[in-house]
C-alpha cells in the first residue's frame, strides 16, 4: 500500500505534518497516520491562544479502535483551530492534508521547522 | 509466545487486512473500514473469520451430563440439533467464560469457549470427568476447524445459495431456527451450520475443516469484516465480551451481576449453582448497565464512572462510538439500586471520566438497538 506524502510540507516522526501558510503554520496528521487509525470518530484540539511547545502533546485523536496523542511539530501560539472536525472528524480520513487540518500556529522560532523530516525522509520512515 | 494464526492468515494478509493480536491469535481487525463493515452487517450481510474461538467436543454416554454440570444453562434440556447459551462458573459463582453449547446428538456436544480459553476448558472438563468418574471423551478440536460467522439481514439468502441442502433451494437453511444447528455441505465439504451469532442480527456460524477453509470463505461472496466491527456490533447488541466485561482474574463477576441471569437454570445441578441461588435471592449488588454519552468523547474500557457528586461508583467495561446510532455508547457496572434509579430519570447526573474530565451520560438498559 502506498501513502500520499506531499512534498510541500515537513513531518514529525509521530506522523504530524507542518505546512507553511502566509505567516502561520498549519498542522495535521499524515495519510499514513489516518490509515493506521482507521475511522476517526473524535478529535480534541487546544483553544485558540494556547502556547504549544515542539514535541509536546497538544490534542487527541480517537478512532473506533484507538486513542492517539497529537504532538506539536513546532512551538507557537494557536491562532486557529479547525472546528469542522468537531462535527465531521471523518475529514481526517478523507482529506488529511486539506480539509482535515487541525490547528494553525504562529511559529515561535522559524529555525524549528528545519529540524523536521522532509517528505523523502518521512516516506523512508513509513515504508 | 508465538501468536496462533487462523487457517486464512495468508488470505487475509493478501487481502491487505489490518491484523491485531487478540487472546494469543493474530486476527484481522479491519478489512476496509470498521464503519463500512459494521454498516454492511446491519443493512445486508458480512462475513467474519472467528477461527480464534475454541471448539471442545465432548462425546460418550455422560457427555451431556458432564457438560450440564459445568455450565449454567440446562444442557440436558437442549434437544439434539439445538444450542444454548450459558456461563461456565466456578463453585463460588464467578464466571470463568461464557459459551454456546451445541447438542449434536444424544452422546455428543460441542461447546465454544472464547479465544485463548480452549485448552483451559478442555482441562477443566477432564478434571471433573475424573473427579466425578463419568464416561466422556474430551477433545480440543480448535485447530481442526475454521469458524466463520455470516451475519446480517441477507445472511439467510446467501447461506441458502451456497449450502447444498439437497433440494437446490436451501430449504433446510431457511428453515433452520434460531439456536439450531445442522450438518450441511458447503462447496461439497461437510460443515456444521448453526443459526447463532454475536452481532444482534440474524445470521449463521459455520464450522468447516481447516483444510477447506479458504475455498469455503471465498464461497460466501460478501463484505469481509474484522474484529473491530465485531466489537462495535456486539456492544450495540449489549452482548458480553469475556475477558473485557468480566474476567475471573481482574474483574470477577457472576452471571446475575453481568446481566445474563436468563442463562442460569437453578433447576440444573451445576458447579456454582448454590452460590448463584444465594445471589438470586437477595439480588446482585451491582449490575452491568448501558449508557450513552451526552457530551463529546468516546468511553473506553477502564474509565471511571462517577455520580453527580463526582464520587466513583463504577467502571466502563466496553465502549465505542456507535456506528449505527452515531453516538458514544458503553457498558459498565453500577450499584444495582443506583442503575435502576438513574435509568428512570431523564437528566444525566452520571458521568464517565475521560482524561480527567467528567462527561455526562444517560444510563440505559442494553441492547442499544433492536435485535
Amino acid at each position: 500500500m502506498s501513502f500520499d506524502v506531499p512534498e510541500d510540507r515537513r513531518y514529525l516522526e509521530t506522523h504530524e505534518w507542518a505546512h507553511r501558510e502566509d505567516g502561520s503554520v498549519r498542522v495535521g496528521i499524515s495519510d499514513f497516520a489516518q490509515d493506521e487509525l482507521g475511522d476517526v470518530v473524535f478529535v480534541e484540539l487546544p483553544a485558540v491562544g494556547e502556547e504549544l511547545r515542539a514535541d509536546e502533546e497538544f490534542g487527541v485523536v480517537e478512532s473506533i479502535k484507538a486513542v492517539s496523542d497529537l504532538y506539536a511539530p513546532i512551538s507557537g501560539a494557536v491562532t486557529a483551530t479547525n472546528d469542522a472536525l468537531l462535527d465531521a472528524p471523518e475529514l481526517l480520513n478523507t482529506d488529511p492534508y486539506g480539509e482535515g487540518w487541525m490547528v494553525e500556529l504562529e511559529p515561535a522560532d522559524d529555525a524549528e521547522s528545519e529540524e523536521l523530516l522532509s517528505a523523502a525522509e518521512y516516506r523512508e520512515q513509513i515504508e | 509466545m508465538t501468536a496462533r494464526k487462523p487457517p486464512l492468515y495468508d488470505a487475509h494478509t493478501d487481502r491487505e487486512a489490518k491484523l491485531t493480536e487478540f487472546g494469543g491469535w493474530e486476527m484481522p481487525v479491519q478489512f476496509d473500514s470498521i464503519n463500512t463493515e459494521h454498516e454492511r452487517v446491519r443493512e445486508s450481510v458480512g462475513k467474519f473469520d472467528v477461527s480464534h474461538m475454541g471448539q471442545i467436543e465432548v462425546t460418550g454416554p455422560d457427555a451431556v451430563a458432564l457438560t450440564d454440570r459445568l455450565v449454567t444453562n440446562e444442557v440436558g434440556a437442549i434437544e439434539p440439533g439445538r444450542a444454548g447459551y450459558g456461563a461456565i462458573t466456578d463453585s463460588d459463582g464467578t464466571m470463568l467464560d461464557d459459551t454456546i453449547t451445541y447438542r449434536l446428538d444424544d452422546e455428543r456436544v460441542l461447546f465454544i469457549p472464547n479465544v485463548g480459553h480452549d485448552e483451559e476448558m478442555a482441562e477443566r472438563w477432564r478434571t471433573y470427568r475424573q473427579e466425578w468418574d463419568v464416561d466422556a471423551a474430551i477433545e480440543n478440536t480448535t485447530t481442526d476447524w475454521a469458524m466463520f460467522a455470516i451475519q446480517g439481514p441477507d445472511a439467510e439468502d446467501l447461506a441458502a445459495t451456497v449450502t447444498d441442502t439437497g433440494d437446490g433451494e436451501g430449504t433446510a437453511v431457511r428453515n433452520l431456527g434460531r439456536f439450531s444447528v445442522t450438518a450441511a455441505a458447503v462447496a461439497g465439504v461437510d460443515c456444521l451450520l448453526a443459526r447463532t451469532g454475536y452481532t444482534g442480527e440474524d445470521g449463521f456460524e459455520l464450522l468447516c475443516p481447516t483444510a477447506d477453509a479458504e475455498s469455503i470463505w471465498e464461497e460466501f461472496d460478501c463484505q469481509p469484516c474484522g474484529l473491530g466491527a465485531r466489537d462495535t456490533l456486539r456492544i450495540e447488541a449489549g452482548l458480553l465480551l469475556s475477558g473485557q466485561d468480566f474476567d475471573p482474574e481482574t474483574d470477577p463477576r457472576d452471571p446475575y451481576t453481568a446481566g445474563i441471569g436468563f442463562a442460569v437454570s437453578l433447576d440444573s445441578d451445576f458447579l456454582g449453582r448454590d452460590a448463584l441461588e444465594a445471589i438470586a435471592e437477595i439480588g446482585p449488588e451491582e449490575r452491568l448497565t448501558g449508557f450513552s454519552l451526552l457530551d463529546r468523547g468516546v468511553p473506553r474500557h477502564g474509565y471511571p464512572i462517577v455520580d453527580g457528586e463526582g464520587s466513583e461508583i463504577g467502571t466502563v467495561t466496553s465502549g465505542t462510538m456507535s456506528p449505527s446510532l452515531e453516538r458514544p455508547i458503553g457498558l459498565g457496572y453500577l450499584p444495582a439500586d443506583y442503575a435502576e434509579n438513574a435509568a428512570s430519570e431523564t437528566d444525566g447526573e452520571t458521568a464517565v471520566v475521560i482524561r480527567g474530565e467528567a462527561k455526562r451520560v444517560r444510563v440505559e438498559t442494553p441492547p442499544f438497538i433492536d435485535t
